[in-house]
């Protein structure tokens, strides 16, 4: 089947290996994100074949059996979405993804609602599309607070109440953060907006199908789901619209009213197909992909963590998502760490680093010192990870810190016992 | 016939089967017994079909598949 290569393979679906021959050039921006792009499981896959292949009819045409197909399995795989969060089948609204289901959750409600509510909640450790549309809401004259969060990434419950205003439309807060792994106190949050009278939109993208969700106990009102984030299709993802109470909300797409008028445009079947297998799968696996990854987990950061001292693991230790961990190497320059740790992505096809040149917004929000957030790796583990790529990657990591640090007169200097903040550096 | 899937759904695959197997082996009633036969059952066809596709797509092995290669 070839030879084993030096630059590695995107792991994927059996449906990536259609941009396998152009894979070479995306592989390194995907490959090393596995939090972010996972590979779609083959179950997924299987249930979409028919829909890509023999069953093409539009699930909108009323008149004639192709399309009653379609809409029949677009209905099931309604149903498999709200069964994976507690919701009515008519309460699931199909979108392209979630960065339009926050579009129009945040963009949608606060429309709606301007003539009597102009104010929203969020926080500073959301999704960029997220505070892009408050934002844009911003320029249209909405007023917006972003909450600061806590060194451990979790916003503050007391703060949050004493954000609330009399004309508070919208809180929007993700339930887990993709950078750190964070879980914030959803029940809690919901339970003071549900008090208040007021709508609480949770980005879930990287919760669902990974901890239980359940939008009648968690109190939520409009929920964002994403496709690709739980081994299912890209380019498909959908919006939970609580019905009692009715949340209304203005749709950002005019057309033919489909999806109850909340999201014009034809669905399309064999991605919503994917999407509700993909729920599925998620719902009966839960149980055992979480004890896994926690056991994954616990054994990347024991192990980097026994071996390397200085390392500072970002956001809170126990209110998280194991999948997603992200550490800062101290006194290791960033930019070779990465390169570094680029090319173990590359080697061992293990999509599970990412980093970046750009200390991220995430960081600074919690407070990271500039030059930890530089050298700061997020490690995704996931379903489809094996304990092999773990060792690997982290018996990489370790060499690659150790011997950049070897490197670092900065690092000289703390062995030495200098304390590098009372250094007064001269220009030359 | 695992060999031929891509080396995380094959591993993913053998250990999830184990797994389960060894989760399932003590149930008595003979309907649950037919319910996850037949389950199994549909797993198999699933993983026959995508084997397959996989086939027809392949990529190259990754460097963790082959040890000793770093």
């Amino acid at each position: 089947m070839g030879s084993p290569s030096a630059a590695g393979r995107e792991r994927g679906g059996a449906a990536k290996g259609l941009a396998a021959t152009s894979a070479g050039v995306g592989t390194v921006e995907r490959s090393r994100k596995l939090v972010v792009c996972v590979p779609q499981d083959p179950r997924v896959l299987d249930s979409m074949l028919p829909y890509l292949t023999a069953y093409y009819g539009n699930p909108h045409s009323r008149t004639h059996a192709y399309g009653w197909e379609s809409e029949a399995a677009m209905e099931n795989a309604r149903r498999q979405v709200a069964d994976l969060i507690g919701a009515d089948s008519r309460e699931i609204i199909f979108t392209s993804g979630a960065t339009e289901s926050n579009n129009m959750a945040i963009k949608g409600v606060a429309r709606f609602y301007k003539s009597r509510k102009k104010h929203i909640i969020t926080t500073q450790t959301e999704h960029k599309c997220v505070l892009d549309s408050c934002r844009s809401l911003e320029t249209e004259g909405f007023r917006v607070t972003y909450l600061p969060v806590k060194k451990n990434g979790l916003i503050d419950l007391k703060e949050l109440e004493a954000a609330f205003q009399p004309d508070t439309s919208l809180v929007s807060v993700m339930t887990v953060n993709n950078e750190i792994g964070v879980k914030q106190p959803i029940c809690d949050i919901g339970e003071i907006c549900r008090a208040r009278k007021v709508f609480f939109h949770t980005d879930a993208a990287q919760a669902i199908g990974k901890i239980p969700m359940d939008v009648n106990n968690m109190k939520i009102d409009l929920m964002s789901i994403s496709g690709h984030k739980i081994y299912g299709p890209k380019g498909v993802g959908a919006l939970y619209v609580r019905r009692r109470p009715r949340v209304r909300l203005e749709p950002l797409q005019s057309g033919g009213g489909q999806e109850r008028g909340l999201r014009s445009g034809t669905v399309p079947t064999p991605l919503a197909v994917g999407l509700g297998a993909a729920c599925e799968v998620a719902q009966q696996e839960m149980e055992y992909d979480h004890k896994r990854i926690l056991q994954l987990a616990e054994r990347l950061v024991t192990k980097i963590m026994s071996e390397v001292p200085d390392v500072v693991m970002n956001g809170d230790r126990e209110h998280r998502y194991p999948g997603c961990i992200n550490l800062s190497f101290a006194y290791v320059e960033g930019e070779s760490l990465l390169m570094a740790l680029k090319d173990v992505a590359l080697s061992s096809g293990s999509a599970c680093t990412s980093a970046s040149l750009e200390p991220s917004y995430v960081l600074r929000a919690i407070g990271t010192d500039e030059d930890l957030a530089h050298s700061s790796i997020r490690f995704g583990i996931g379903r489809f990870t094996t304990e092999e790529e773990v060792d690997y990657t982290v018996q990489k990591c370790i060499q690659h810190v150790k011997r950049l640090r070897e490197m670092s007169p900065l690092w000289e200097m703390v062995q030495d016992g200098i304390d590098l903040k009372s250094i007064k550096w001269t220009q030359h | 016939i695992y060999f031929l899937l891509l080396f995380v759904f094959r591993t993913y695959a053998i250990r999830r089967i184990r797994d389960a197997f060894r989760e399932n082996k003590n149930v008595a009633d003979p309907a649950k017994i037919e319910e996850l036969l037949n389950k199994a059952k549909a797993n198999l066809e699933v993983i026959h079909r995508q084997v397959t596709i996989g086939q027809m797509y392949s990529t190259e092995k990754l460097v963790i598949e082959s040890p000793g290669n770093t």
